[in-house]
């Protein structure tokens, strides 16, 4: 297992350097944009005296340079800073206010929590049902059942992601009442009532993501069908079913888990869309609301957020298909 | 309905006319009980409750609406009434103003409220470096006095008739004394309801209040729930699921179909919201009143009611006063899309034709961009080559508002003339953004501060409108109504505010479950 350990030891330092890159990327083209915090909070009320002294007040009349490394440090040292907007009514009554909503981690804590609960709820639909499509479609390749499968999943991919939810609206809030249209997710909800809240954006996201597995499962296991020791097993006269999930799907994994792990990053990352829709509070409405007035500090520690989901499945992915294959877990 | 104006009847018979429609009995009787939950646009991340930053409607509605109380209040009918204020009284010259405050009311926290409040919450909006929205109004005020502890004199630096109106502002809020900053974490107010659970741009909760000094007149709910929901088909979807009872912000592109739906009856009403075009009149060629003659007849004010507003608003003749004012004008008059006009004014600027740029972007207003081209086509049988720059949102009000010479612009007006015309039309205020100067104007401007008689005060503000509506450098060609929807199981009094946005953001306090 020395192996697996050197891996992961030097893809975590990789990973911390992608961070720090994504970083300075971020802050840099969020400084590109037209316009600053100040502009965007104060919008039509923007004088220029009141510009000056919100920029005053968050340092925003620094250079960049220096903005950048004070920022840097603080999180080096685990803080993520405040976010412009609570720094901004800190400054009017001109001490904490003990809101307890000061800090960017604080901030960004409920809703990472909310999206968390969105793609676990997608995932736990959308990865068994896809892996048991795409078996089945391997199973069954060229019939009405593969047909009819890959035909429906490619085209709920292909449509808009907001067009499948209102889709979804349509037949299962209004038409026949099941599940809310809204997502009012808040603290002090049992589990079952958040999960029911929760369905329609699991649901549109599932269908969102299901097509890529499926497809890549199917494609991996028929890659696999045309070797000789699944012919030899097949000779031996098992049957169809039992070849392709104990002799095939075994070794069709590494590719499985890299497409799972990719669209789990996408539904930490990507599902602004969804949110909107639904109003599912979670961290996609933040970093969009964010970036509207420019509020770096909670930008970039979203930024931080998504880079890190990204890298973190990815190693996961690389670290499990490792451990599904025998000869790169003992190399010679 | 004994004062009997033409703006009151056309506000009630389209309300009446709803209810006719409906079948329901004109005038059901409120009664206490329910929650109250509603989807609403303006909401940010960033909103707190301090009342210095509120500038959309999510937050005005919980907090000037809810939670907390200003001195005075706007009726339904645009009268104006007190609300921690009992009575007021002023100087003969408007600028003594004593305020007599209601006695017996307590701060969520079990504060007594008195003068000492309302001295500190105001005073916040004029503290070092504070950038309150209202410091315009409260730095008008030279002194406040104690006289008791229910009493309250101010001393303006220049006489202001409008005064108690201006204490209705939904900035100025009124909170605890020395308790300012806790109040401001955690929603401490004299309203109807107090704060249960708040989350910025997500989410507010209130319960009313057991014992409150508007007893059984106001606050009708149990308990209210406001979900932060901005995206407008959502707040659709969320009224016609029976996930909320009231939305304000209808798309106008699905309101037929919400007019097919039973459940849901439609809110319209016209107030000051008003679309603009200002042009900087100290730049060529807008110095020229002629050439803002021929511009103001060369656009055609009907069109772009029917087909940016999709009929939702009421033209306007370049008046900034509008119809939830008290001294607007009805009978302003009227400028006529006439291509024949505008030439000859062109003529007599010694032009014979005109081709200027007009930067307009949907972030001045939804559809701003659409009718600058309808303004472009219009102009064109005028000789007057109108050149449309789409500028990017982003930073729009900083970069192009008051900087290019003509560009699109939204007010969303204001309850008082003077307040309107001071914030945008007075000589060398920040926002004036037609660089307009006019003596005379400008003489009546501060003749109708200090008037404290109604009617003298009529003629000011209507010769004001006029002179405005002629030679101004705002081509206003329409108001943009409000319009909400809620579910029948709502009931509203018979007339509703048309000052903002749902019943005055007020919605909490005057409705309930019918």
């Amino acid at each position: 297992m020395g192996a697996i350990g050197r891996i992961l030891v030097q893809r975590l330092i990789l990973g911390v350097l992608t961070l720090f890159a994504v970083s300075i990327v971020i802050f840099v083209a969020v400084n590109m944009l037209p316009g600053d915090f100040a502009e965007a909070i104060l919008g039509q009320g923007a004088t220029p005296e009141a510009v000056e002294a919100i920029r005053r007040d968050l340092g925003l009349d620094r250079p960049m340079v220096q903005r950048y490394l004070s920022w840097l440090a603080g999180v080096l040292h685990g803080d993520f800073g405040t976010s412009f907007a609570q720094a901004n009514f800190r400054s009017f009554t001109g001490s904490e206010t003990g809101s307890g909503l000061g800090s960017v981690a604080e901030q960004i804590k409920p809703r990472f929590q909310n999206t968390i609960f969105l793609a676990g709820t997608t995932a736990a639909i959308a990865v068994p049902v896809s892996l048991t499509l795409g078996v089945l479609a391997a199973l069954y390749r060229n019939t009405v059942f593969d047909r009819i499968t890959n035909v429906a999943t490619l085209t709920s991919i292909s449509s808009p992601e907001f067009f499948l939810a209102y889709i979804l609206i349509l037949f299962l809030a209004v038409l026949n009442p099941v599940f809310p249209s809204l997502s009012n997710i808040h603290e002090g909800l049992s589990f079952t009532e958040r999960l029911r809240l929760t369905m329609l954006p699991a649901l549109t996201l599932t269908l969102v993501v299901t097509a890529h597995m499926m497809r890549m499962t199917r494609a991996a296991i028929i890659n696999l069908l045309a070797s000789p020791y699944i012919e030899m097993a097949r000779l031996k006269g098992l049957s169809p079913m039992r070849v392709i999930i104990v002799h095939a799907l075994p070794n069709a994994l590494a590719p499985i888990i890299n497409v799972i792990a990719l669209n789990l990053a996408y539904l930490i990352t990507g599902v602004v869309v969804v949110e909107v829709v639904f109003v599912y509070p979670g961290i996609g409405q933040l970093f969009v609301d964010s970036v509207k007035i420019r509020d770096i500090p909670v930008v970039q520690a979203c930024c931080l957020v998504f880079a890190a989901a990204y890298i973190l499945l990815n190693l996961t992915a690389d670290i499990l298909s490792i451990l599904s294959n025998p000869r790169l877990r003992h190399p010679k | 309905m004994t004062n009997f104006t033409r703006r009151g009847l056309m506000q009630t018979s389209a309300a009446l006319g709803l209810l006719a429609a409906t079948g329901m009995p004109a005038l059901a009787a409120p009664k206490r009980g329910g929650r109250f939950v509603a989807g609403l646009s303006g909401a940010n991340t960033s909103d707190s409750w301090d009342g210095r930053t509120h500038s959309d409607l999510f937050m005005i509605a919980s907090a000037q609406g809810a939670v907390f109380d200003s001195l005075t209040e706007v009726a339904a009918d645009g009268s104006l009434k007190g609300e921690l204020a009992e009575s007021w009284e002023a100087s003969a010259d408007a600028r003594v103003w004593t305020f007599n405050l209601r006695k017996g009311v307590k701060f969520h926290n079990g504060k007594d409220f008195g003068a000492d409040d309302v001295i500190e919450s105001l005073k916040m909006h004029v503290a070092e470096g504070a950038k309150s929205a209202a410091k315009p109004i409260v730095s008008n005020i030279e002194e406040m006095k104690k006289v008791t502890d229910h009493q309250v004199q101010f001393t303006l630096k220049g006489g202001n008739a409008d005064f108690p109106y201006l204490m209705s502002d939904y900035h100025i809020l009124i909170y605890p004394a020395g308790q300012i900053e806790e109040a401001i974490a955690k929603g401490i107010g004299t309203g109807l309801y107090r704060v249960v659970s708040f989350d910025p741009g997500v989410r507010f909760v209130g319960k009313r209040v057991d014992d409150h000094y508007k007893g059984d007149q106001a606050g009708f709910f149990d308990e209210i729930e406001y979900i932060a929901i901005n995206d407008a088909t959502a707040r659709t979807n969320a009224l016609l699921t029976g996930q909320v009872h009231a939305i304000n912000r209808i798309d106008f592109k699905t309101e037929a179909l919400l007019k097919a739906n039973p459940m849901v009856e439609i809110q319209e009403v016209t107030g000051n919201q008003h679309y603009t075009f200002p042009m900087l009149t100290n730049v060529e060629p807008f110095n020229d009143v002629n050439v803002r003659k021929a511009l103001k007849h060369a656009v055609n004010r009907q069109e772009m009611v029917d087909k940016v507003l999709l009929g939702h608003g009421r033209v306007s003749y370049d008046n900034p006063i509008g119809p939830a004012n008290q001294f607007f004008d009805e009978d302003l008059p009227p400028i006529e899309y006439d291509p024949d006009k505008s030439k000859y004014y062109l003529k007599q600027a010694g032009l014979s034709s005109l081709s200027v740029d007009l930067s307009a972007s949907d972030a001045a207003f939804t559809g701003a961009v659409d009718a600058a081209l309808l303004y472009q086509s219009s102009a064109k049988a005028c000789g007057i080559d109108i050149n449309v720059v789409q500028e990017p949102a982003d930073g729009y009000w900083s970069n192009v508002w008051l900087k290019k010479p003509w560009c699109a612009c939204y007010w969303s007006g204001r309850a008082t003339e003077d307040w309107m015309f001071s914030t945008a039309y007075e000589d060398g205020v920040p926002w004036n953004d037609t660089h307009w100067h006019n003596d005379r104007f400008q003489e009546l401007l501060k003749m109708g501060r200090v008037e404290l008689d109604q009617n003298r005060r009529r003629e000011i503000y209507v010769e004001m409108q006029r002179i405005i509506s002629a030679e101004g450098g705002t081509i206003i060609p329409m108001y943009a109504n409000y319009v909400q929807a809620k579910s029948v199981k709502i009931g509203t009094p018979e007339k509703i505010g048309n000052l903002w946005q749902m019943d005055n953001a007020r919605m909490a306090e005057r409705w309930w479950m019918a």
